[in-house]
């Protein structure tokens, strides 16, 4: 861009004298070859940077960045197999101390069941003699009672018979309330 | 361009849209032959100089986990080689830095150029067309040395009814020719449009009653103009993919 006028001899055919631009200066042929060859420089400089230096080495960034990123993916999945597997194990471990667990339970369950039972039958066997025993002396009790009765009985029939004016002997009259009471 | 007012009338508006395009030579004065240092070399110069820094000092630590840069750089390199692998296949992977030295020289010449003062050098059509005609001529050999003459098929319509055939065979064979020319007259038509009418735009802040609505307009067709700046490039380079792709394959 001009900024001071130009002199009259250097004004070409694209610059006026006062050094703006004659109709448009890009078609302006004097300058052509001067643009061309530069602009061949700088692509030529520019395919020579990036295909020696700049595109390989980002296509190498990239291909390892792809490669940081998978392996890393692959350790995740390492480590998540690992927690899975780390989390059977504790599953596994939990149940078998619940089964232990409930084994124990059993073991004591039939070690208290085998205690309750020899104690009650140990209670049943003292309730039976206990029982016994008494029956006996009830049965005694009777016996007792029953003898009483028939000697009162045999009393009563003797005082009886003599209240009444006859004479018996003891023995009769004991056979006579035993044929009796038997009756 | 209100500062070279002398000699003309002054207190008028002025309007040099075109001039900000001059080639001139970036050291003292004197005639402009094919290898003096001219603004031209020096603007292009600077968009090597940032492929350099952003592509190459950008990924210098090659870290895993990339610094802003470097994510710069490689989203750089993805998009391209992702466009390249998409539009022409595995076999088109080889021909990537040839698609990405365009695409990075455009897409910072473009954006250099949006600089207050800055030349463009995309904005001439001698320097979009010595691309354009690079990819014409370089995907017209790559055809025939890949698929000798039955890279003429291109031409040939096949899934077309018979009668038809060498009408569209016509038809293809201009818009074969054509390509160079809409390919480099697209992107230097876009950005010199946008610089001028900046320019214009800027012609009109010299009123001081419509130099906010100047100020307004500068900036919006600034936006606009970063937009363009980067889609022309990713247009330059989409469509050299696209005949890289007719080279490759070039059966309908």
């Amino acid at each position: 861009m001009a900024t001071e006028p130009i002199d009259m001899e250097m004004a070409g055919t694209c610059i006026n004298e006062f050094g703006s631009a004659i109709g448009m200066p890009q078609l302006c042929g004097e300058w052509f070859g001067n643009q061309i060859f530069w602009l061949v420089v700088a692509l030529v400089a520019i395919y020579f940077i990036l295909s020696r230096i700049a595109l390989p080495r980002i296509g190498a960034v990239l291909a390892e960045r792809q490669g940081t990123i998978t392996n890393d993916i692959a350790a995740a999945e390492d480590l998540k197999v690992k927690a899975t597997e780390a989390e059977a194990q504790y599953d596994k471990a939990l149940i078998d101390a619940r089964a232990e667990a409930q084994r124990i339970i059993e073991a004591a369950k039939a070690d208290i069941q085998a205690d309750l039972d020899k104690a009650i039958a140990k209670a049943d066997a003292e309730i039976a003699a206990k029982s016994a025993e008494s029956e006996k002396a009830i049965a005694e009790i009777r016996e007792g009672a029953l003898k009483n009765v028939e000697d009162v009985a045999k009393d009563t029939a003797q005082a009886i018979v003599a209240a009444l004016g006859g004479s018996a002997d003891a023995k009769t009259v004991s056979a006579a309330v035993d044929a009796r009471m038997k009756g | 361009m209100a500062t070279e007012a002398q000699g003309e009338e002054a207190g008028g508006l002025v309007f040099h849209p075109m001039d900000q395009f001059i080639v001139e030579p970036f050291f003292g004065d004197g005639a402009v032959s094919w290898y003096t240092i001219t603004n031209a070399t020096v603007w292009m110069a600077l968009a090597v100089l940032a492929v350099f820094v952003l592509l190459v000092l950008g990924t210098s630590k090659r870290a895993v986990i990339p610094s802003r840069m470097q994510s710069v750089a490689e989203m750089a390199y993805g998009f391209i080689y992702k466009m390249v692998e998409d539009i022409c296949g595995k076999e088109g992977v080889k021909y990537f830095p040839y698609i990405m030295t365009l695409f990075m020289f455009i897409v910072f010449a473009n954006f250099l150029g949006l600089l207050p003062m800055a030349f463009t050098p995309t904005a001439h059509i001698s320097v979009t067309a010595v691309m354009a005609f690079a990819v014409f001529f370089g995907v017209t050999i790559l055809g025939f040395v890949k698929n000798g003459g039955s890279f003429l098929r291109l031409f040939w319509v096949s899934s077309a009814p018979l009668a038809l055939r060498p009408v569209l065979a016509l038809i293809e064979l201009i818009s074969y020719f054509v390509r160079p020319v809409s390919h480099s007259i697209r992107l230097a038509g876009n950005m010199m449009a946008g610089h001028a009418v900046i320019k214009v735009f800027a012609g009109f802040a010299a009123i001081a009653a419509i130099a906010p609505v100047s100020v307004l307009a500068i900036t919006a067709m600034y936006g606009l103009e970063v937009l363009v700046s980067f889609i022309q490039a990713y247009v330059f380079a989409i469509l050299t993919c696209v005949y890289l792709k007719d080279a490759l394959h070039p059966h309908h």
